[in-house]
């Protein structure tokens, strides 16, 4: 990838600002227009990189006031413990309020049946979808980027729903200048993405810049892996019994569910190491480490048009 | 000091062409040799055989199925001296309110034409539109060059039928440039096949053309309040700051400003970004401001460093149509501009744009589909519009639907006021 020259250099950010400063002057216009227009919005928060920059962003957009919205976790019960402890400790530390919701319990109580091949990230439709109507939730914060994928290549930055949360991309509302429309009808809601602009590398120029703080995953250490259709993967309910294990220096390039999230062998152990990586990388960061967008070519799409984040 | 700013910020463009011109082709031709794929996507495409560039922003699958762009799709790339945001919109007319999304935010637009057949209907229609949105630069590639033994002229008089239509819609800067996305000519690298051709690479137009400010007169500033932040911890107004995107400035501490609609005067008396104090912001920043006296400020208020902008009840505008729900007139609308929204009717349509003759006609009774009118809006509050061509955020506006609150048309204040709120008539 070409990539613009490292500018950590001194820079006085009120005098010269830079595209990053650009893209979060953006970001916070967006958060800001969502809440004024919004009567109870929630983020979610995953604990993965994308959604600690937006909850960063969120935090300075509303200071020096409290953040007027809580958190919103669907929990798949195949997450990672770092990730979990991480989500925790932002919370308690910055006195946020925070919703889970469980697939564990809801598997446990027989709302949900375990699929057969035991991915659990398709199934978090359905408890976000519970979620917004127990909370009555109208706009939700997505730490979503285009750049992500093909069909979220297309989504919109004030994303409508309908009641089923479905995605319809022929039905997406056109998005004029800077006006972001965000009146629905009853049952609808607004999925918000403020980071609809940033790619890969500007999260994690973002994270070094401003020190973002981020689960211990993200950054190279050993671990125990089996090697699945190409990908590494933790041991698990899900694998990793009769496989072959091995003891290799990795980090994860995405936070997800275990079970179809992989990691990849790295030496980088700070934010300045990832990013030097991030800018070499030749593969995209799904198509690297998700297994559950390797499915089908439309993967995403149609977990999206089913109401996923 | 400012004259730097626009340099580093992002580039935004869009494609706009008629179905079949071979745009997301040329789109998938900029990403890959401007080295923008990344292996496993490039290989994804490779597996099915030949590479068909266009697969590579054509994400959804009624797309791939029907090898049509449907919606706007948004890539991201960069060069050594700059980072790029492209809206890939479609082509076909029903569509065609993607491409004035994409349009409306684009520093340049790059129209297709296809070398074979020049100028069509569409073309007509994104280069109106172009105008219209006021996109300050307009590339025209004409396209498959290839197609036709990469002949001079036949370039030359693709590029006058197309400069001869630009000039006459009032098209910005309009620059030609032959291209092959097929073959790669021009795009990214010099064409060695169209030694005739002397000028820039789309890219290297694209990297070399100037960000314009949205506000073609320096010297005013603009803010539209998001929402009002308190500290919790100051008592009163001391801890109460006004949230908001600067679209045009400076403004700095001191300057003397007017909130508008009170029209109370007052002083910048402390400016925030983000929480750490400044002495100044530029357009593009989201800031927060304390004022130095006690006005009442809220969400929907601008902010104004004078010469303030008039309040209107009634403006002419120009709308594009982005619903196939029909307007007519007298009938109830609501209009969004800056972060208010207010009550409205459409009170008149003047005229409708034929495309054939680039000309406004009269005995348009609706404004639908891909309409593009000279209307007349009354509000039932006064709004600070601003005509959009001396200000592309004060100047533009949507129309929206009060019952299901979709959006129905983006319209341009244009021919100034024709009526001051406080205008006894």
């Amino acid at each position: 990838m070409t990539s613009f020259a490292d500018r950590t250099t001194t820079r006085d950010p009120a005098t010269n600002p830079d595209q990053l400063d650009a893209l979060e002057a953006e970001a916070v216009h967006i958060i800001r227009e969502a809440v004024a227009e919004g009567r109870a919005p929630a983020l979610l928060f995953s604990g993965g990189k994308d959604s600690a920059v937006l909850l960063h962003l969120a935090l300075r957009a509303f200071a020096p006031a409290r953040l007027p919205f809580g958190l919103l976790h669907v929990d798949t019960g195949h997450n990672f413990p770092e990730v979990i402890a991480y989500r925790d400790a932002v919370v308690r530390r910055r006195g946020l309020d925070l919703v889970v919701a469980s697939v564990q319990e809801w598997i446990d109580d027989g709302r949900l049946a375990e699929r057969p091949d035991g991915l659990r990230n398709p199934q978090q439709t359905r408890l976000l979808l519970d979620a917004v109507a127990t909370h009555r939730f109208d706009v939700l914060f997505g730490g979503a980027r285009r750049d992500e994928d093909r069909a979220r290549a297309k989504e919109r930055v004030f994303s409508v729903r309908d009641g089923f949360g479905g995605w319809d991309p022929r039905r997406q509302r056109p998005e004029l200048w800077r006006l972001y429309n965000g009146r629905l009808r009853p049952g609808e809601n607004l999925r918000v993405f403020p980071l609809s602009n940033w790619t890969e590398e500007d999260v994690w120029s973002y994270v070094v810049r401003h020190a973002v703080e981020l689960p211990s995953i993200y950054f190279a250490h050993t671990r125990a892996v089996f090697r699945r259709d190409g990908m590494l993967l933790a041991p698990g309910a899900w694998g990793g019994d009769g496989e072959d294990l091995h003891t290799r220096t990795v980090r994860y390039r995405t936070v997800g569910d275990m079970s179809c999230t992989g990691a990849v062998e790295s030496t980088a152990t700070t934010a300045e190491e990832v990013l030097r990586e991030v800018r070499e990388s030749v593969l995209s960061e799904r198509g690297a480490t998700r297994a559950d967008d390797r499915l089908s070519e439309s993967a995403m799409e149609d977990r999206k048009r089913e109401g996923y984040f | 000091m400012t004259g730097t700013l626009s340099d580093v910020r992002l580039l935004r463009l869009a494609t706009a062409g008629s179905v079949d011109d071979g745009k997301s082709t040329l789109v998938g031709r900029l990403l890959l040799d401007s080295d923008s794929v990344f292996a496993d996507q490039y290989d994804a495409l490779a597996a099915t055989g030949t590479v068909d560039l266009a697969l590579l922003t054509d994400g959804l699958r009624a797309e791939r199925e029907q090898g049509i762009t449907i919606d706007v799709a948004y890539r991201y790339f960069s060069t050594a001296t700059r980072r790029f945001v492209l809206a890939d919109t479609p082509g076909h007319v029903q569509y065609n309110r993607n491409t004035i999304s994409g349009m409306s935010a684009a520093d340049v637009a790059v129209v297709l034409v296809d070398a074979r057949r020049s100028v069509q209907d569409q073309t007509r229609r994104h280069l109106a539109t172009a105008a219209l949105l006021r996109v300050p630069h307009v590339a025209i590639a004409v396209n498959k060059m290839d197609a036709v033994d990469y002949q001079a002229d036949r370039f030359t008089q693709v590029a006058e039928d197309v400069l001869g239509c630009a000039w006459q819609l009032g098209v910005a800067d309009p620059v030609v440039i032959p291209v092959s996305a097929l073959a790669g000519d021009n795009i990214v690298r010099r064409s060695s096949t169209m030694d005739w051709y002397g000028g820039p690479t789309l890219l290297e137009h694209l990297e070399r053309v100037p960000v314009t400010p949205i506000r073609s007169t320096g010297g005013a500033a603009r803010l539209s309040v998001q929402c009002v932040l308190k500290d919790d911890g100051g008592a009163g107004d001391v801890g109460r700051s006004y949230a908001g995107r600067l679209t045009s400035g400076p403004l700095a501490v001191g300057d003397e400003v007017v909130v508008l609609p009170s029209g109370r005067s007052t002083r910048v008396r402390a400016l925030g970004k983000l929480g750490a104090p400044v002495d100044s912001a530029f357009p593009g920043d989201s800031v927060e401001v304390t004022v130095a006296d006690h006005v009442d400020v809220s969400r929907g208020d601008l902010i104004a460093r004078p010469a303030a902008p008039s309040l209107v009840d009634s403006f002419r505008a120009v709308v594009c149509a982005v619903s196939e729900r029909a307007v007519r007139p007298g009938e109830h609308v609501l209009v969004k501009h800056g972060t208010r929204t207010v009550r409205a009717l459409l009170h008149e349509i003047h005229a409708g744009l034929d495309l054939a003759s680039l000309r406004y006609l009269p005995g348009l009774g609706a404004v639908a589909g891909n309409d593009i009118a000279l209307v007349t809006v009354r509000t039932a509050e006064p709004l600070p519009v601003e005509d959009h061509a001396d200000d592309r955020e004060t100047g533009s506006f949507l129309l929206l639907d009060p019952d299901d609150g979709g959006t129905l048309a983006a319209g341009m204040v244009g021919a100034a006021t024709d009526r001051r709120a406080d205008d006894p008539r």
